[in-house]
């Protein structure tokens, strides 16, 4: 199947901290991808580098076949790449509505009202238009962040630990939420909550210590002896 | 409707206030109001985009030279020469944004300030163009427009409402606009705008430049309006005033600097008539806001009362 984005030899290093390390990788279009590892993998690095937040150090990054490496961040998002963030980052001081509309107007001018309701609509956020989103509940804030991310429109739509703080009964809505965007969109996932994971994911990659370690379905990961021993605690990880 | 009936309210009653108030203090309402049209501009960069710079002078001072060179040495009647002050302060605003917008924050203030100062030093070192330090008179018979004479009371104050009116107006439309909105959006977080596909350094270039033509359009009709052109309009307290105006109107309020051009303006005429510390009234003024309402006049109604108020 055809990779929406791909990375060759993708290398980035704080100092002596090899947070990013040769690493290859394909993102298959319209897939759930999951990644995965322990903290301190590189996982946020990693994603850092596809949408631009971080420059590149060596290797490259393709999306559709063409190269984006050097693409500053907002060209990157014009391209398709959209980036929610691991720490809820909505304008706390401005509306609901303008926070999506923010998106919505960078992607295309024209009815942004429209754009802006068909967003909010699909986390389920309807109605809310008018508040402060520093005044929303945690698990709204994060869903306004995901609407801000829909808004965009994008091909490839990366969630940067996107149920942390999630109350349970918000985590099934969530998952729902993810599963009715593929296969238009192609999603990246970073998480750390592994029913989740194994319950959503098509593809499943193992960062550790800035390389892969494994890739594969749930079931493979989840047969995965190496992957048991540095991240899922098995046996061997036990002691 | 609510917003827009509110300007054009104040609009019309500074229009009424010509009828009613003495000589005197229309005339410093005139002054008032170019010097609010000045701090809207720095208000649409620092109160809306966030940009806090000291060096706002040299914009001003580029307009109002952009209009007294080319009337002193190319005899050049007022129109053409307004045009020449409000492309000179955009034009400046442009090129200092090219270099000061790679640094943020402290550094951009320093930058700006040091661009001012630069600006200020360029004037007296070439006095024998410009005046040097003691400036130029702008001759009554280059200040008329459509026949009106600038230097009369009635005209003056007509000149300066329809600036502050365009200003006020075109700034109201420009804060309620989608790249009001953006403008907004780099203030409050430069890292989540630059996620949303929007290039920091071309927006804050753009508001630069847009603040730029405000204070390049104030610089040029207070030289034309008050006859008189000269360094002094460089140096650093004129980068300061129009902080102060908006500071304590509140920062991004569209009204707020009208406002805080009022209160300052006064509270200096006042003062100065007791004391010759008037700007430690001016001062003291200050730390109390900072210190009990540091959203600035119309920021703390709008907080409390009104957040409506756009």
């Amino acid at each position: 199947m055809a990779a929406v984005m791909e990375t060759i030899a993708l290398t980035r290093h704080f100092g002596g901290l090899r947070a990013v390390d040769g690493v290859d990788f394909r993102l298959t279009q319209g897939q759930i991808h999951a990644l995965i590892g322990p903290n301190g993998a590189g996982k946020t690095t990693f994603v850092s580098l596809l949408s631009g937040r971080i420059p590149v150090q060596s290797g490259q990054i393709l999306l559709e076949g063409k190269e984006i490496t050097h693409l500053p961040a907002h060209a990157r998002v014009h391209k398709g790449v959209a980036y929610t963030f691991q720490i809820t980052s909505v304008y706390p001081r401005l509306s609901v509505f303008d926070n999506v509309a923010l998106a919505a107007q960078s992607r295309s001018p024209k009815d942004v009202a429209a754009q802006v309701a068909e967003a909010l609509a699909h986390v389920g956020l309807t109605g809310m238009e008018a508040l402060l989103a520093g005044t929303l509940s945690y698990g709204h804030q994060r869903l306004l962040e995901l609407a801000m991310g829909l808004a965009l429109r994008p091909r490839v739509l990366i969630l940067d630990e996107p149920t942390q703080g999630l109350a349970a009964g918000e985590i099934e809505g969530f998952k729902r939420l993810v599963r009715s965007l593929v296969p238009q969109t192609t999603v990246l996932l970073i998480e750390h909550n592994m029913e989740l994971v194994m319950d959503l994911a098509d593809q499943i990659t193992v960062l550790n210590f800035g390389q892969i370690l494994a890739s594969g379905t749930p079931a493979q990961i989840h047969g995965n002896a190496a992957v048991q021993d540095a991240y899922l605690g098995g046996h061997h990880a036990a002691h | 409707m609510k917003v827009w009936a509110l300007h054009l309210a104040v609009v019309a009653a500074l229009f009424a206030l010509q009828f009613v108030l003495p000589p005197y203090h229309a005339t410093n309402l005139a002054r008032i109001m170019v010097l609010a049209v000045f701090a809207m501009g720095y208000n649409i960069a620092f109160g809306y985009t966030g940009l806090l710079s000291l060096g706002h002078a040299v914009f001003f001072a580029a307009g109002m030279f952009g209009m007294g060179l080319p009337v002193w040495h190319l005899d050049w009647t007022a129109l053409p020469a307004l045009i020449t002050g409000l492309a000179a302060g955009g034009l400046v605003a442009g090129a200092v944004g090219l270099l000061a917008l790679r640094t943020a924050g402290v550094s951009f203030m320093i930058v700006t300030l040091m661009f001012a100062q630069a600006g200020y030093l360029l004037l007296l070192y070439f006095g024998a163009v410009t005046g040097g330090d003691e400036g130029f008179v702008v001759e009554t018979s280059s200040r008329s427009v459509f026949g009106w004479n600038l230097s009369e009371d009635g005209p003056r104050y007509v000149a300066a409402l329809t600036l502050f009116a365009a200003a006020l107006l075109s700034c109201l439309w420009l804060v309620r606009s989608p790249f009001g909105r953006v403008m907004v959006a780099m203030r409050e977080n430069e890292d989540r705008s630059r996620m949303l596909g929007y290039n920091p350094f071309r927006v804050k270039l753009i508001a630069l430049v847009m603040s730029g033509l405000y204070a390049g359009a104030a610089g040029a009709v207070y030289g034309l309006l008050f006859g008189y052109v000269g360094a002094t309009f460089a140096t650093i307290q004129y980068s300061i005033l129009p902080m102060l105006y908006v500071l304590l109107g509140g920062a991004g309020t569209v009204l707020g600097p009208l406002l805080g051009a009022a209160v300052v303006f006064y509270l200096i005429d006042i003062t100065s008539a007791f004391t010759d510390a008037y700007f430690f009234v001016v001062g003291a003024s200050l730390v109390a806001l900072v210190l009990f309402a540091p959203k600035g006049i119309l920021g703390t109604i709008r907080e409390r009362v009104a957040a409506w108020l756009p």
